[in-house]
């Protein structure tokens, strides 16, 4: 079934997925050669390809969209008409995992749940992504990315130590959970694969972002303390900081741990006379006028560029590394030597950057193969070759705008 | 008892602190069986870490260890010393899985690099974490959390928006907590289940080499897209500049005005106040530049920064469920701003069972969460504690690899366990 390249090949997806958290996790899997099958509609386009970095406004052209849609299929289907209902159970009937995240109860009401589905194909996988689970007494709640991110409790550890509360403001929630469905569905096919047997996956957003934080947690049930804001400091190590380099808005990052760091770092900087005063002789004493040393280490650093700065220190086995913007990223030698990121053509975007997969496998490594979809780019060959519909049917529900 | 999703995997853990270890406790809750190898005496990094129960320094209860080791069974190993790799051998011999996120050049070293091992395993799959891969200029670096944190990405635009007004001046922000570490456990509890797949039908290992450095990277997805729009996300674009964490009666509530309309009704929420009425107070005039394409005046960076004052003199006469139900009623994006004390009294999370107790020896009844998803046929489950250090030796190495009581003994004396 799997080729040497594409550990997943064979294996199809029908694809109800939104915005981020649902596209994403398909994408993962995409690029392990799932064949992903993006159910869409003109009359309520996902609304990541009319994002608010689509300067033109055309659903074509959204960057967001190109970058967490590649290597996917895209068909059009309405299934507000019960004849669109009926050509995706036909779908889901050839498929082996559908994924969704909906509000819990949208398929539901167009018969598309996993009861419904589950009749007609009996070894189906399927998971969903609620923002809050679909029971308990909060599952109606109504969440979008960066509001799971508050309620879990992470933002209150984002801002500068001891100050206000500044939070991520981003829709993290939606890429761990992303993260978590692949592998879900992942250990599902493992069992599918051994016994058979196919099942429902529920993963609650929410949840997702929680489990990322077991110290703190851990913190609050041993003793009883809230972690708050702690900025970059990591307690008992200093310096553990970004420092600023030559340049706008450049950054390093410096962390030292043992006294043999320390040792290093003071040769390397060139042993300046403040360095060995005694309010920073032991870890203790720097971490204590750990405030004090930043400013001095920041003199240091702003004369030289990140980049510099790093090599200095790393020569002398200290753990240093340039804080890199997106242009940085794209143009860093190491990125470039692992390939991270990939350029790919798209027929509308034309060439534009997306990532390319974080693990690097021997033998089947996966990869970017295409761009993402056009809308509805690939009903012909859905229709047409998979359900094998005929081109007088095919052409009638595009007529009757149920391929739409 | 139904049986779970990798039920009939056998993984080897010699890994430490938080990727490696959440990546095999993530297999081991689902059923795969996980041997986590320590060092003798120190152990794994997180019981150094805490937090310890009463502030307690104890290596068998810290709860950075405990929350990432469930479910194993718990060994000590030096495979630096020949009868160490000996073991270190059997027991890769008897895997299907190793799992390891020491520096890179490590296990070449100790004779335990992917090469010999697959001679005595050749369905291997062995999955190395570090912070830049295992190629590359930087692969020989060395890098603590905060620093690969930075490499990656999301440090250069944290915080966006209101911080970013408020402190243009200082240096970029590390998300609370370990969690790209944690991500990056499931990225490669992800890409060993996938690859565990591939090679189930080909019938062959393989090694999987996972950098953090280019997880944190990939995660990040609205830099690139810009990039691609001809532009560079900085702390100064993201985020809205409208809102976000405003201070409240009780603490903090998070409003996020994204569109035009959730601002109408934001203002609304508020009573329809007058200087909400003023034209330099119009969401596009508050929001240019927003996309990175213009350059924003210092007047409208002031008039920002006014705006959120006049929101938090407003909420400051709240409490955050007060402001947050009304403004969402509006039609504006809110949400409160929960502690972690918060989520373990949360009738919702309690309801759906997500925070199981488990019964650890030395540090008592404890919470826990449980996992994200819910499986209807294959149950997820905490089945034991996280080990003692050491405190599976007898069971692994003697009932398993026929070690007698007599030869752990002397291997004790020998450092080796």
């Amino acid at each position: 079934m799997a080729s040497a390249e594409y550990p997943l090949e064979g294996i199809r997806i029908t694809d109800f997925g939104q915005v981020w958290a649902g596209p994403i996790l398909s994408g993962l899997l995409a690029n392990m050669g799932a064949e992903v099958i993006k159910i869409e509609t003109r009359k309520r386009l996902d609304s990541v390809r009319l994002g608010p970095d689509n300067v033109e406004r055309d659903p074509e052209k959204d960057p967001w969209f190109q970058c967490i849609n590649r290597n996917k299929l895209s068909i059009t289907v309405d299934f507000s008409d019960e004849r669109g209902v009926a050509l995706l159970k036909k779908l889901v009937k050839i498929s082996h995992v559908v994924s969704e995240n909906f509000s819990p109860g949208v398929l539901k009401r167009h018969g598309l749940d996993y009861d419904s589905l589950v009749k007609i194909k009996p070894d189906l996988i399927m998971v969903a992504l609620p923002g809050a689970g679909s029971f308990g007494p909060m599952a109606d709640l109504v969440t979008y990315g960066p509001s799971i991110v508050g309620l879990c409790g992470y933002d209150r550890m984002v801002g500068y130590e001891g100050e206000r509360v500044l939070g991520m403001q981003q829709p993290y929630a939606d890429v761990v959970a992303a993260l978590y469905g692949a592998y879900s569905v992942l250990a599902a096919i493992n069992h599918q694969q051994e016994t058979g047997e196919g099942q429902y996956i529920e993963l609650c957003q929410w949840e997702a972002a929680t489990a990322v934080m077991g110290e703190a947690l851990m913190e609050s049930v041993m003793n009883g303390r809230n972690p708050g804001t702690l900025g970059n400091v990591q307690p008992g190590m200093a310096p553990h900081n970004n420092y600023p380099c030559q340049g706008q808005d450049k950054w390093v990052s410096i962390a030292i741990k043992t006294d043999d760091e320390w040792g290093a770092f003071c040769r390397a900087i060139g042993s300046p006379e403040w360095a060995k005063e005694e309010r920073f002789a032991d870890g203790f004493l720097r971490w204590q006028n750990r405030k004090e040393m930043d400013r001095l280490v920041g003199e240091w650093t702003r004369g030289r560029t990140h980049y510099e700065v790093t090599e200095l220190l790393q020569k002398a086995g200290v753990a240093a590394a340039p804080c890199l913007s997106m242009d940085e990223r794209l143009e860093d030698p190491h990125f470039q030597d692992r390939q991270a990121f990939v350029p790919i053509e798209h027929p509308v975007i034309g060439t534009g950057w997306v990532t390319s997969i974080p693990w690097k496998m021997s033998d089947t490594p996966g990869g970017v193969r295409t761009p993402a979809p056009l809308i509805g780019q690939h009903n012909q060959y859905v229709f047409g070759e998979l359900l094998k519909m005929s081109q007088d049917e095919i052409n009638y529900l595009v007529q009757e705008k149920v391929i739409y | 008892m139904p049986p779970k999703a990798l039920q009939g995997l056998r993984v080897l853990e010699f890994a430490e602190f938080v990727s490696g270890p959440y990546c095999a406790k993530l297999m081991a809750d689902l059923g795969a069986e996980v041997i986590k190898i320590e060092p003798p005496d120190l152990g794994d990094e997180s019981r150094r870490r805490g937090p310890f129960p009463n502030d307690l320094p104890d290596q068998d209860a810290s709860g950075l260890f405990l929350y990432l080791n469930t479910g194993k069974l718990g060994v000590t190993l030096d495979p630096s010393k020949l009868t160490g790799r000996r073991i270190f051998e059997k027991l890769v011999a008897q895997a299907d899985i190793l799992i390891e996120n020491n520096p890179v050049g490590v296990m070449s070293k100790l004779g335990l690099g992917f090469d010999s091992l697959k001679t005595i395993n050749p369905k291997l799959i062995m999955a190395s974490i570090t912070p830049f891969g295992q190629s590359g200029p930087y692969a020989h670096w060395k890098s603590y959390y905060l620093n690969t944190f930075h490499a990656g990405g999301e440090g250069y635009t944290l915080p966006g928006g209101i911080g970013w007004q408020m402190y243009p001046e200082r240096p970029p922000l590390k998300a609370g907590g370990f969690i790209g570490e944690y991500n990056c456990g499931v990225a490669a509890a992800t890409a060993i289940v996938g690859a565990a797949f591939g090679c189930l039908m080909c019938e062959a290992g393989q090694y999987i080499e996972i950098s953090e450095q280019e997880v944190l990277a990939s995660l990040m997805r609205t830099d690139l897209g810009k990039y691609n729009d001809g532009w560079v996300e900085s702390r100064a674009t993201r985020s809205v500049p409208i809102g976000g964490f405003i201070h409240c009666k009780d603490g903090f509530v998070q409003l996020i005005p994204l569109w035009k309309h959730m601002w109408t009704a934001l203002v609304a929420a508020m009573g329809n106040p007058e200087w909400a009425g003023e034209a330099r107070f119009q969401h596009e005039r508050l929001m240019a530049g927003w996309q990175g394409v213009t350059r924003v005046s210092d007047d409208i960076l002031r008039d920002r920064e006014e705006a959120n004052e006049r929101i938090e003199q407003w909420a400051m006469q709240y409490n955050s469920e007060e402001i947050y139900t009304v403004v969402q009623r509006h039609g504006c994006i809110a949400a409160p701003v929960c502690s972690v004390a918060d989520l373990f009294s949360s009738k919702q999370l309690q309801a759906r069972e997500f925070i199981p107790e488990v019964e650890h020896p030395e540090a008592g009844c404890l919470k826990y969460l449980g996992a994200p998803y819910k499986f209807s046929e294959t149950p997820w489950r905490i089945d034991k504690p996280a080990p003692l250090l050491g405190r599976h030796n007898e069971e692994v190495y003697c009932n398993r690899l026929g070690y007698s009581r007599q030869e752990l003994v002397q291997m004790r004396r020998a450092g080796i366990i």
